[in-house]
């Protein structure tokens, strides 16, 4: 009878193995499919239950996780909401993620590549994995300026490191509180979500960066003018500037604001034609440079790319095709021209880097939970938007807006600030989107802004980019430079 | 070959007792991990509790020591470590459901079972010197073992839980007589197999290559057949159904050595389930709930459907290849995790890993269990442990198989491991079995095996003389010419 039980023996260990087999491929093979599938509550609690790190802002966290006695474990919490929900996003249950939260997701959760060997050691010494820190540029002054300045107003602000690309600020009002999308009750989380999706101002927008792109106005004229005194004219060369500059094709009419005259004849120098924003002049440089010439230039400071800060911008656009009026009015940043804050900061920063555009990023560096430094930014260059010479000229015209032209309004005691007001029209009866981007001091830059407040602001149809959005800017100006 | 039977001499109690100190070990860490994981901090009861677990590891030790000096020296620790690992188990599940305040916990009734489990399967080693003993109840376990199994369905007594009616209330305990009838159908086979083996064993008709037994033999078969249908229809218990008609075809296989019995016994049963599917809504929910497990509408179907499974391959997935660690998983997200589910729970928080050696401590219960039914001298004894072993074998392939989507989902419970009270008594019982008969099976034959140290190395020693019964055979350290040139 001994035959038999060998071979059930071995009956058995077949059996056994059979289940092993079974074992690796529940646990191995299939493990990652499993862990994928929507109906496993354990991959949302896992996502959602570690200890995610910290985004902090000048040493302070402005979205951090808090152990909690709940299913999850850890509540995130974010002690400045609305002031930094344009860089944080949000973290929830129900809705995923944006922002940072979204695009820093990897380190947060401690799942980065660069964290690698931090995952390692906890294995190996049986620590419970933790996220890691994502530091940001962000400066808290610049930040609360711009939010302060904003005031509730539908409007964005950005501000960079022209010599780096950091950014400084990132506002977008109205904003939301990310902790009412942080719940872990889905139905109050639900009501939340929907009452901010139905709000009209869209408080979850990021005006900055994303979804809304603004005609840019006359702040586009710096783009005009780059391209002009790149093709060989000089700042202090006459131009064409009369009170009404007819269209060729058409019978519309390019103006000045408020109907006014560029000069006491029909021309003006490049420089005064900058400096109060003459509408004419520039429509007619427009016309004469051609789109090609103005589609270049504006492709040389950014227009037509999509960057990641790590947010995805929104790419600002230069018409495809325009005909000859068209690119006039193109030229003074109508018609299809369409930019963010963050396209028009760019703008600026450039000029004020000597012509040198930066890639703009927003996480300056990542630490594991014992503070080891995993990821550092390291500054890189986009591209040379215009020549030093270029952009010191520029800069000089720059300076002469602020010191006696449209944008009067940001100047700052013992600064010398460079800058260029836009108004947009944008719809007919609406009032227009007052612009502002400038940089400082002019001399050596150390900030430079983009400011857009959408239809006006407090001031509607009087609205103009020197009274509404050029004090704004100032506040961050200063904030950064008395920082 | 004469090594083995240098080694079968040996009663190793003393390597016993250091693998004993391990399985305590193991189920006291664990214990404690748990604690300090979950609540932050180790049970204020650690101390008492691995003083008790350690308590009933000796005690059985000594009873060994007393009544079954021979016996095999890793079946117990094998059994006290899966028993503390399931044990820590479900007292992590009661932790995570914070049912802890409440005294009356799973683990607290589990440790209570576990400690009459220990205490009846010592009285069984102390009661019962000589397993022959047990084949003079051949028929009258088989009464039992029938009367167990009916024993759900008188009125007032049974119980239906989960749609099974295979409990049966006594009191404020639920018991499930079906695991006490595993043990009295193996002795019932045994008896009535190693009586009736040489006719069962004579040749019948030729199919297809396969030497089928006589008609008129197919009688016993066919009775179990229609008993293990009947509880399957019955008493809608697949497990229960699957366990008896699988431990009578290893047992018929083992008497008769017929491979023709054991594909007469798959046919048969493989047609008795595959009609009972088609036309029996619960099985064949089962069967739906196996083959289309990630299809949304099985998944969310409220009864019969397979969002249970699905759930525990979900915590097993997530335990990957080295697991959580004990009480950082989530296995309390798969319903029955401290019963039928416990493979999922140990999977998730101790990863394939784990798992696997934990199916490894089975198998090696299994295979000193066959090991002892090679060893020990007298048919009845081959054939009551054989079947024994291969009974666990078989419902870790049931259940471990089922929870791992290998084979439809049954009801059965894993030995030792999962929670339940009658579970745990009978396969505690099967120990002291299994243990009963190896101290046969490696105590040295007085009359025939001389002591080992004048035995020379190369001199193998003679044969015995077969027993003219022919139920009694040889023991394995004494080399036969045929089966050493196997």
């Amino acid at each position: 009878m001994n035959t038999p039980v060998r071979r059930l023996a071995t009956v058995v260990l077949v059996m056994f193995l059979a289940l092993m087999v079974s074992a690796t491929w529940v646990q191995f093979v299939q493990a990652p499919t499993l862990n994928a599938d929507q109906r496993n509550v354990r991959t949302l609690y896992n996502e959602y239950g570690n200890a995610r790190g910290p985004i902090v802002v000048g040493g302070e966290s402005v979205a951090l996780s808090e152990p909690v006695d709940d299913v999850f474990g850890y509540q995130r919490l974010y002690p400045e909401p609305e002031v930094y929900a344009p860089v944080t996003g949000f973290y929830s249950v129900v809705f995923g993620r944006t922002g940072l939260e979204r695009e820093a997701n990897d380190q947060l959760t401690g799942r980065a590549d660069s964290l690698f060997w931090t995952r390692l050691q906890d294995l190996l010494t049986g620590r419970r994995p933790q996220g890691s820190a994502v530091e940001t540029t962000i400066l808290p002054a610049a930040q609360e300026a711009a939010y302060e300045a904003l005031d509730g107003l539908r409007g964005a602000v950005v501000a960079l490191d022209p010599r780096t690309g950091a950014i400084l600020a990132m506002v977008s009002t109205p904003s939301f509180d990310p902790n009412l999308l942080a719940g872990h009750d889905t139905a109050v989380v639900n009501e939340a979500y929907r009452a901010l999706e139905a709000d009209e101002d869209r408080p979850m927008v990021n005006r900055a960066i994303g979804g809304d792109t603004y005609p840019p106005g006359s702040t586009f004229k710096l783009v005009t003018a780059a391209a002009a005194i790149e093709a060989g004219l000089d700042p202090d060369d006459e131009v064409f500037a009369p009170r009404e500059l007819d269209l060729p094709l058409t019978s519309a009419t390019v103006q000045n604001y408020g109907g006014s005259a560029c000069d006491s004849g029909d021309t003006t120098t490049l420089k005064n034609a900058l400096r109060i924003s003459c509408n004419t002049a520039f429509a007619q440089i427009g016309m004469d440079l051609g789109a090609d010439a103005l589609r270049r230039q504006a492709e040389a400071f950014g227009f037509g790319e999509a960057l990641r800060v790590p947010m995805r911008v929104t790419p600002s656009t230069f018409p495809s095709d325009p005909d000859a009026p068209q690119t006039a009015i193109s030229a003074i940043g109508q018609f299809e021209v369409r930019a963010t804050p963050m396209q028009m900061a760019m703008v600026a920063a450039a000029i004020a880097n000597d012509g040198v555009q930066m890639q703009p990023y927003l996480v300056e560096r990542v630490r594991t939970a014992d503070l080891a430094v995993v990821e550092e930014a390291s500054p890189t260059e986009l591209r040379r938007s215009v020549s030093p010479a270029t952009a010191e000229a520029l800069t000089e015209m720059m300076v002469e807006v602020v010191r006696s032209g449209s944008g009067t309004a940001a100047q700052i005691g013992g600064v010398e600030v460079a800058g260029k007001t836009g108004t947009a029209q944008h719809a007919e009866g609406e009032d227009p989107h007052a612009w502002f981007t400038a940089f400082a001091p002019a001399d050596d830059p150390q900030v430079a802004v983009a400011v857009v407040v959408e239809r006006g602001g407090s001031l509607g149809s009087e609205a103009t980019g020197g009274r509404v959005a050029a004090p704004i800017a100032r506040a961050v100006l200063q904030a950064v430079i008395d920082g | 070959m004469a090594t083995v039977a240098e080694h079968s001499v040996r009663p190793r109690r003393g390597a016993e007792l250091g693998l004993l100190a391990i399985a305590v070990l193991l189920g006291v860490g664990a214990y404690a991990i748990i604690g300090l994981t979950v609540t932050g901090e180790i049970p204020a009861n650690t101390r008492n509790y691995s003083l008790g677990l350690a308590a009933l590891a000796l005690g059985s030790h000594f009873v060994l020591r007393w009544r079954a000096p021979y016996a095999d020296p890793v079946i117990l620790p094998v059994a006290i470590a899966l028993n503390g690992i399931g044990l820590a188990m479900i007292y992590r599940l009661d932790l995570a459901t914070r049912n802890n305040d409440i005294p009356d916990t799973f683990a607290s009734r589990q440790l209570a079972w576990t400690t009459f489990g220990v205490v009846l399967a010592c009285l069984v080693l102390v009661v019962l010197r000589d397993h022959r003993t047990l084949r003079r109840f051949t028929y009258t376990s088989m009464l039992v073992a029938l009367g167990l199994l009916m024993l759900p369905l008188v009125p007032g007594l049974g119980t239906t839980i989960n749609g099974a009616r295979i409990w049966v209330r006594l009191g404020s305990q639920s018991l499930q007589p079906a695991e006490f009838a595993k043990i009295a159908l193996a002795v019932f086979f045994a008896g009535y197999l190693v009586t009736n083996r040489e006719t069962l064993a004579l040749a019948g008709p030729r199919v297809l290559g396969l030497q089928l037994p006589r008609w008129r033999d197919l009688g016993p078969i066919l009775l179990v057949w229609g008993a293990s249908i009947a509880i399957l229809v019955v008493q809608r218990d697949l497990g229960t159904s699957l366990l008896i008609f699988g431990l009578f075809v290893a047992m018929l296989y083992l008497a008769t050595e017929r491979l023709s019995w054991i594909v007469i016994g798959l046919v048969l049963f493989l047609g008795g389930a595959g009609f009972a599917a088609v036309s029996f809504s619960h099985v064949g929910a089962r069967f739906d709930a196996w083959l289309n497990a990630f299809d949304p509408e099985v998944f969310n179907r409220a009864v019969g459907g397979s969002g249970q499974l699905v759930r525990g391959l979900f915590g097993m997935a997530s335990g990957g290849l080295f697991g959580t660690g004990w009480g950082e998983g989530r296995p309390q997200l798969v319903p029955y995790a401290e019963s039928d589910f416990i493979i999922p729970a140990l999977g998730e928080e101790l990863g394939l890993t784990g798992l696997v050696a934990i199916l490894l401590l089975y198998l090696v219960l299994v295979q000193r269990g066959l090991r002892t039914a090679i060893g020990v001298r007298d048919g009845f004894g081959k054939l009551l442990v054989g079947g024994l072993a291969f009974a666990i074998a078989w419902q870790c392939f049931v259940v471990v198989g089922g929870v791992t989507r290998l084979i439809p989902l049954t009801g059965l419970a894993m030995p030792f491991l999962a929670y339940g009270g009658s579970a745990l008594l009978a396969n505690w019982v099967i120990v002291a079995l299994l243990l009963r008969v190896s101290d046969s099976a490696r105590r040295p034959a007085p009359s025939s095996s001389p002591p080992p140290a004048a035995t020379p190395a190369s001199v193998p020693t003679p044969p015995s003389v077969p027993t003219p019964e022919g139920d009694d055979e040889n023991p394995t350290q004494v080399v036969r010419p045929g089966e050493a040139t196997r």
